[in-house]
């Protein structure tokens, strides 16, 4: 399909390309087996300045929007979803500075994230505070012109790695939503530390860890926005990062259908590549148009998003919703025409499928995300009348 | 410290086919790619720029769609290209190549050291480097799988040996040809791209250079290709097997057979 692209996104996607054919792809088993970081594999990213894509060029990046993003993660993700994380969950992680951040927060941290010499995370999610974020009891109590943080944050992509993280915390637990507060952390802050690194069923070589603050003292210059607009700050950030997570998705698809429609013209069955058998071929026309689909609806959400429009909350949400799903089916399928050797971890679909299993759960799982589009319709119908 | 990197744009490796009719290599069709070697080379000139400071500059002799293997030179940080492409050059060996870059290379004018790959994979000669060398009356060390230091008028580097290496130092300016051994090149970066897909590409011609006629292309070329083929495929060998006593008997049977022994 023609999504009419400008050059510098074909380059943008020529390069990616290049970065996960020559240099992710030798290494993605190992990194899978080991769940080691993929801290070679981000500096090659970082020289390549895929970190400032997003970010604007007064702070040191490319000057481009989401859509860069997303066209980056997507063929990265394609030969590895969990080394292209590294790129998006930074900008999850950064999202949060880039729409609330005042200049000065701007200028002190954009700058090393673009550049890629240091990496952002973000946390939200708790122990007992996932779906249903109002359960957050992580505290941030005032104390001056500082705040004692206190608390685990849970599943913090990137975490340990990251050198930049924006938190959500509650200031004013009586207030509920409305009490909540981001703030920008530091790694080294005393009080600042991490938890155990989680032994995941795929995006292994991201790293997964909790966000311990003991009496972590924080400066009240770290809040993002003002005190008590944290859910607002978190609920913008993930309408931005969600065509991140469902480009994740969308390329896992992609490499799951291109290494299953190699194999099925090689495999030769009954004396034919198997291809040639309908109910192969029909899978795979499958998989193909769902990929295509979620492909123009990631895009067009990226779209609307760098266009500016307030609004993108529903788009946003089906974008993920779907291409996540797509995601999980496609690499299911991957698995099915591989047929036994599917099932091996010597041929490189099973690893897709478990690496899909994500995109349908974390930032938002698609049961909150069609929540979400539930409320936008619902809203729409109202406003109607 | 000037450095000019010689490249030349050659058929990417998988891909070559040799045309039974004319038995010469099938360039249409064929992706082109920067000799692999001369990528050694670019990335060692880059490395040395960003250690002691300079300019890297892109020379190739070709055709005008040789340009696209000199911008991706400077995608990954080369500063500026330079082709030399005339249909007086067409039909250059080794020698006229040689002497065609060296003229590329005076009008350059300012430069203290020349870097160029060990070979090219389609012709594989490796004689074009020493023979800039020898055109512009400069030392040089081919094989250089490292440089130990490098300052102003000074090179100490290693060149690779079939058993060990050879330290050897030189006065600047000279030429270096390197191997694989010597670093492992950078991707492009994406403000490298789009800088190339700006940059200018000046294109020097024969009379540019003021270069010899009787010096360049095929008239300037002492070597004359009489014809080309590919050789027949081997035939596979006689495998003789069995217990290793019943192994000897059948050798030797098969070899009085054939009367060599």
């Amino acid at each position: 399909m023609e999504y009419f692209l400008t050059d510098e996104q074909k380059m943008i996607i020529e390069l990616a390309h290049k970065i996960a054919v020559e240099k992710i792809a030798p290494v993605t088993e190992k990194y899978d087996e080991s769940g080691e970081f993929p801290w070679d594999i981000v500096k090659v990213m970082s020289d390549a300045d895929l970190f400032g894509l997003y970010i604007p060029e007064a702070y040191g990046g490319m000057g481009g929007g989401v859509m860069e993003l997303v066209i980056a993660v997507e063929e990265l993700s394609r030969i590895c979803g969990g080394i292209s994380l590294s790129l998006a969950a930074t900008a999850l992680g950064t999202f949060p500075i880039l729409l609330f951040g005042t200049e000065e927060q701007k200028k002190k941290y954009l700058p090393p994230l673009a550049k890629g010499t240091k990496l952002a995370a973000f946390g939200l999610t708790e122990a007992n505070a996932g779906s249903d974020a109002s359960g957050i009891e992580t505290t941030a109590k005032k104390d001056g012109d500082y705040y004692i943080l206190n608390g685990t944050k849970q599943w913090i992509t990137n975490g340990g790695e990251a050198d930049t993280y924006t938190i959500i915390a509650m200031t004013d637990k009586k207030k509920g939503a409305r009490g909540a507060t981001a703030f920008i952390l530091e790694k080294g802050m005393p009080g600042f530390s991490f938890g155990k690194k989680e032994n995941k069923m795929g995006i292994r070589a991201s790293a997964t860890r909790e966000l311990v603050f003991s009496d972590c003292k924080v400066h009240k210059n770290q809040i993002l926005g003002r005190e008590g607009m944290g859910f607002i700050v978190a609920m913008k950030t993930l309408d931005q990062s969600r065509p991140g997570v469902a480009a994740q998705a969308l390329g896992i698809a992609q490499g799951a259908f291109d290494k299953a429609i190699e194999y099925a013209r090689q495999r030769v069955q009954f004396g034919k590549p198997i291809i040639s058998f309908q109910a192969v071929s029909h899978m795979l026309a499958d998989m193909a148009t769902q990929t295509e689909a979620a492909r123009a609806l990631v895009y067009e959400c990226s779209r609307l998003i760098d266009s500016g429009a307030k609004d993108v909350s529903k788009l946003s949400a089906m974008a993920k919703v779907f291409a996540s799903d797509v995601a999980m089916k496609v690499t299911i399928d991957a698995v099915q025409v591989f047929g036994g050797y599917g099932y091996m971890k010597e041929y490189p679909v099973e690893k897709m499928m478990r690496d899909a299993k994500i995109t349908q759960i974390y930032e938002g799982t698609n049961q909150i995300q069609r929540n979400v589009i539930a409320q936008e319709l619902i809203k729409e119908q109202a406003s109607k009348k | 410290m000037n450095i000019v990197v010689c490249i030349k744009q050659v058929p990417g490796t998988t891909d070559v086919k040799i045309s039974e009719k004319t038995n010469t290599l099938v360039r249409e069709g064929v992706e082109s790619i920067i000799n692999p070697f001369d990528v050694y080379a670019i990335e060692e000139a880059i490395r040395i720029k960003e250690k002691v400071g300079g300019k890297v500059t892109i020379l190739s002799m070709g055709p005008p769609q040789a340009k696209e293997a000199i911008k991706e030179a400077i995608a990954m940080g080369a500063d500026e290209g330079i082709l030399l492409s005339d249909r007086a050059f067409a039909g250059s060996d080794t020698w006229a190549t040689g002497y065609t870059l060296s003229m590329g290379i005076k009008k350059i004018s300012s430069f203290d050291l020349i870097i160029c790959g060990k070979q090219a994979i389609d012709g594989d000669t490796a004689q074009v480097g020493p023979g800039v060398a020898e055109a512009l009356g400069l030392p040089f060390v081919a094989y250089v799988r490292k440089v130990e230091e490098i300052k102003e008028g000074y090179i100490r580097c290693e060149r690779m040996m079939e058993e060990g290496y050879e330290v050897i130092e030189m006065s600047l300016p000279a030429l270096i040809t390197v191997v694989k051994e010597i670093n492992e090149p950078r991707l492009p970066s994406l403000k490298g791209m789009m800088r190339a897909k700006k940059a200018e590409i000046a294109t020097w011609t024969a009379q540019d250079l003021s270069a010899e006629p009787a010096n360049i292309g095929l008239t300037g070329s002492p070597t004359q290709v009489v014809k080309i083929f590919s050789p027949p495929a081997r035939p596979g060998g006689e495998m003789i097997l069995g217990e290793i006593g019943e192994q000897a008997e059948k050798l030797v049977a098969r070899l009085r057979e054939l009367k060599i022994v």
